[in-house]
């Protein structure tokens, strides 16, 4: 059984449903408040969606600097999984720990609807159980959720599988479809739909399964996968 | 000495500004014709204390860079201002 930290920033709000859908897979499942500066006996991180510490300045902006950071960052560094969902994925970019950059939708409203994404590549720590071209129906819920990178940035994401997912129907302007990005090495992912709001036909899908249940049963620290 | 700075954020180029566009689609409708290249972006005011402009601005650009912009997408300029 793994033991995978969910940190708890102010202002998050998704942090109970990304606990029940470790639970849910039979894992356990530990809150981690901001201020802690270690993740000892973590398997692995889970950046919850919501809005840290107000969304000020930019999502993500000052969470970057709370102190549990730079235990992530050191965690990450190690190879081990962390996921970071939504405004999860906004402070990941913030961080620095993954690639590009979130704006706002391109239709300037806040989203809140299902969405399908397609599988694009296997090799990440969220979708190394999924296969290539697997549609998963997970709702969104963001008003920056606008994946951005320069040129350079993206033909890298193409050429080391770096792009997870992609919507199938572009709801926010994305770069390339982009719904989800991981780090060079796969321990390292970010994406704004919700799979944790997708774990049971009764509430509408239980797609998000299949990305759980990638990202469980990891221990950390671990090799890069490879691609 | 304490100095006034004001920084401008604004999208870099290339950097798609929905804001920006948005609010040059609407501006024909309240009859203001022959405005164009509308960017939409942030200001901060603030001092700072240092021992000369030069230094002030410095200070201004790297927290700038550290914190106030998202140097991906954005970039910070910073002035030396009339405080408001």
């Amino acid at each position: 059984m793994s033991r995978i930290g969910v940190v708890v920033f102010p202002g998050s709000n998704c942090e109970y449903d990304a606990a029940a859908a470790v639970t849910r897979l039979g894992d356990q499942a530990e809150f981690v408040w901001h201020t802690r500066t270690d993740l000892d006996g973590i398997d692995g991180v889970i950046l919850p969606g919501g809005f840290a510490h107000g969304d000020y300045l930019r999502p993500g902006a000052l969470a970057r600097f709370s102190p549990v950071m730079g235990a992530v960052e050191r965690f990450a560094a190690a190879g081990g999984p962390v996921l970071g969902i939504c405004n999860g994925f906004q402070v990941l970019v913030e961080a620095g720990l993954l690639p590009g950059a979130l704006q706002k939708n391109r239709g300037l409203t806040f989203l809140c609807q299902p969405t399908t994404v397609v599988v694009s590549s296997t090799s990440s720590v969220l979708t190394r159980s999924a296969t290539i071209g697997q549609e998963l129906v997970v709702p969104i819920n963001h008003f920056s959720g606008s994946y951005t990178c320069d040129d350079e940035t993206h033909d890298e994401l193409v050429s080391n599988g770096q792009i997870v997912l992609r919507y199938k129907e572009n709801p926010n302007g994305s770069r390339d479809d982009i719904a989800g990005v991981a780090n060079k090495a796969g321990n390292v992912v970010g994406l704004m739909p919700h799979p944790e709001r997708a774990m049971t036909s009764l509430l509408g899908s239980a797609d998000g399964v299949a990305l759980f249940e990638s990202f469980l049963g990891l221990k950390a620290p671990q090799p890069a996968l490879a691609h | 000495m304490n100095y006034h700075v004001i920084v401008d954020v604004t999208l870099r180029k290339g950097i798609a500004d929905p804001e920006g566009s948005t609010i040059e689609r609407a501006l024909p409708a309240l009859g203001f014709t022959g405005v164009t290249n509308v960017h939409a972006g942030k200001s901060f005011r603030f001092d700072v204390e240092a021992e000369s402009e030069d230094a002030a601005l410095e200070k201004a650009t790297a927290l700038s860079n550290r914190l106030l912009s998202n140097p991906v997408i954005e970039d910070a300029s910073a002035r030396i201002g009339e405080r408001s």
